[in-house]
């Protein structure tokens, strides 16, 4: 009894002091906290830039893997060989081509969709905001079958519908430019959900107040919208825009499913050259060389856009 | 005579406003309807005979609907078996959450040397993109012995960078004097996390819970690459592997995707709160 309250009163007299010296309280808990996490954190978001980065210099490929000693080093000639492939351009060029059109398309659609939404807190509204953000939660994989359904050339809805007005059967995924197009939609129509809830989130920051003055000043509908809501959603928008640019660039899954990259590479994006490289013909070392070169042009444009960003005014 | 004026201009515009609310409500109703037609295309096909989704011009409606395929499935295909390890992938990411969580709590409540370049380390691998890292984690799964098992498919996304950031940004407003007051009652560190703290964060645990469900449910990546044996395939992938059958059986494709998007759709409808303030969240990042 008397041995059990001295270690009791031992140990709290030692935790306060533990508590009371805060820079060293519970030495090795809070390692023991962040380790499981940190520790998957870099083998599996640290460490592979070192692989790669290590790996882009060798021949590595499945000979490689199955043993050690076929990996030979090879200097830079993997890039050599990249910046003279072909088809890693027309990967470049289909990249910045969903780049182009998808960026400003999904920015614009999410935002109008947003403004409008917005317009009216009443129940109706409401609910039709979750048609909107279906897409956006869906597996892409039954997204891109669903798709290719109504794609298809012999007994797709889309075209049938088209024949209805008169207009012959269109090769939505055989055409090398349309199935740009089709694949780019695909991506568009699913890309805005998410979108649309953030402009959403930050349309609940525009103060009424400022709306109800212009409004009394006299300011038609438009005229709010375009120099008092955009204005201050100049975050969201850039934001938006920035996050949006950088999964572009990592276009891969609709490409994947509906064409792998056809026809005649005219879908293939830099992340499908980098999995048929990669997986499909195990050249692990070639691949990753170019995965670096994906990862040096995304934090470069990141970067350049944040410069940009702190150059402009704020509200 | 000013005032009445004005009062009557008043009343005329907020007369167009509310006849320009009802014509944009009537846009929006049909853009809901498009945007989620694909949707309703696919519930519509999936129990339409396969001679009927072949036919030309299509029927809007099955006439003699059948649930054949969803049977085929399950019985002649191994959908049972991609649906349990849909289900093990996810449960596996459950443990990811409760990782980040302590990882998080760690960040927020206490002070250790190195946790600020930790957390900058944190941070920083919120910009690398998983394309870049796709073929160095396979070799580094490929070096565990990890590839072609599910624990493989599940570990390279089972802790985010920006999870762990949101989980420390909430974290933080829990009151320090509460953690204090469950340590001088003689709590332990693991007693204080998940009897304290964990209860405290529910409103950011059911965010990342319904967030983690959806996207292990939806991962389609890794499965693809890690699993070589069909019996580890998830939904995603064995789907996948039904795009072959287009040009013959579209009911069964369309009975698959339903199989993949309902159980979303229902999590999504349930859960709807958590799942658009996640995203909203997102928009922090």
């Amino acid at each position: 009894m008397a041995v059990s309250n001295v270690l009791t009163t031992a140990r709290t007299r030692r935790r306060t002091a533990a508590t009371r010296a805060r820079p060293g309280r519970g030495r090795l808990t809070p390692y023991l906290f962040i380790a499981p996490a940190m520790l998957l954190l870099l083998a599996f978001g640290v460490f592979p830039i070192v692989v790669a980065a290590a790996v882009s210099i060798t021949d590595m490929n499945i000979s490689g893997l199955a043993d050690w000693h076929n990996v030979n080093f090879i200097g830079a000639a993997n890039y050599v060989k990249l910046f003279a492939d072909p088809d890693f351009w027309q990967a470049l060029g289909n990249t910045a081509f969903f780049v182009i059109i998808g960026v400003p398309s999904v920015v614009l659609v999410s935002l109008g969709v947003a403004l409008l939404l917005n317009r009216s807190g009443n129940w109706f509204f409401r609910s039709l905001r979750a048609f909107y953000f279906i897409p956006a939660i869906t597996a892409i994989v039954a997204i891109s079958l669903v798709w290719g359904y109504l794609y298809n050339t012999q007994f797709g809805l889309l075209n049938w519908v088209l024949s209805l007005v008169g207009v012959p059967p269109v090769q939505w995924l055989s055409d090398p430019v349309l199935a740009k197009f089709s694949v780019a939609l695909v991506a568009i129509w699913r890309g805005t959900g998410l979108n649309i809830i953030i402009f959403l989130a930050a349309l609940q920051g525009v103060p009424r107040e400022y709306l109800e003055a212009a409004s009394l000043d006299g300011a038609g509908e438009w005229r709010q919208i375009r120099s008092i809501v955009v204005p201050l959603l100049r975050f969201a928008i850039f934001f938006v825009t920035v996050t949006t640019i950088i999964s572009w660039f990592q276009f891969f899954d609709e490409a994947f499913v509906l064409t792998n990259g056809g026809p005649l590479g005219a879908t293939t994006s830099i992340s499908i050259f980098l999995y048929h490289q990669g997986f499909q013909q195990s050249a692990f070392g070639y691949a990753s060389a170019g995965s670096l070169i994906l990862f040096v042009l995304i934090a470069v444009i990141t970067v350049a856009q944040l410069r940009l960003r702190r150059s402009d005014v704020d509200y | 005579m000013t005032t009445s004026l004005s009062a009557l201009r008043h009343r005329s515009t907020n007369r167009r406003g509310r006849r320009l609310t009802v014509v944009i409500g009537v846009a929006l109703a049909v853009g809901a309807v498009v945007t989620a037609f694909p949707f309703i295309w696919m519930l519509a096909t999936s129990v339409k005979p396969q001679s009927e989704s072949l036919t030309y011009p299509p029927t809007l409606l099955p006439h003699t609907p059948t649930l054949q395929y969803f049977r085929t499935l399950f019985t002649e295909l191994d959908f049972g078996q991609y649906l349990a390890n849909t289900i093990i992938v996810v449960l596996i990411g459950g443990v990811g959450l409760l990782l980040m969580a302590m990882a998080g709590y760690a960040f927020a409540k206490f002070d250790f040397r190195g946790k600020q370049w930790m957390f900058f380390l944190v941070l920083a691998t919120m910009m690398i993109p998983v394309q870049v890292t796709m073929i160095p984690t396979y070799l580094i799964l490929n070096g565990m012995k990890l590839t072609n098992t599910l624990v493989g498919i599940a570990l390279p996304t089972l802790v985010s960078g920006f999870s762990i950031f949101l989980f420390r940004q909430f974290m933080s407003t829990i009151p320090t004097e509460v953690l204090e007051a469950a340590r001088i009652d003689g709590a332990g560190e693991i007693r204080t996390f998940l009897l304290i703290v964990m209860p405290l964060a529910k409103p950011i645990l059911a965010v990342m819970a319904v967030l983690t469900f959806i996207t292990g449910w939806n991962s389609f990546l890794w499965p693809l690459v890690i699993a070589n044996d069909q019996h580890l395939y998830t939904l995603s992938v064995g789907l996948s592997l039904l795009n072959k059958e287009l040009a013959v059986n579209p009911s069964l494709q369309m009975a698959a995707s339903t199989v993949m998007v309902v159980p979303i759709l229902i999590v999504f409808i349930v859960f709807q709160r958590y799942v658009i303030q996640g995203f909203a969240l997102s928009g922090l990042k």
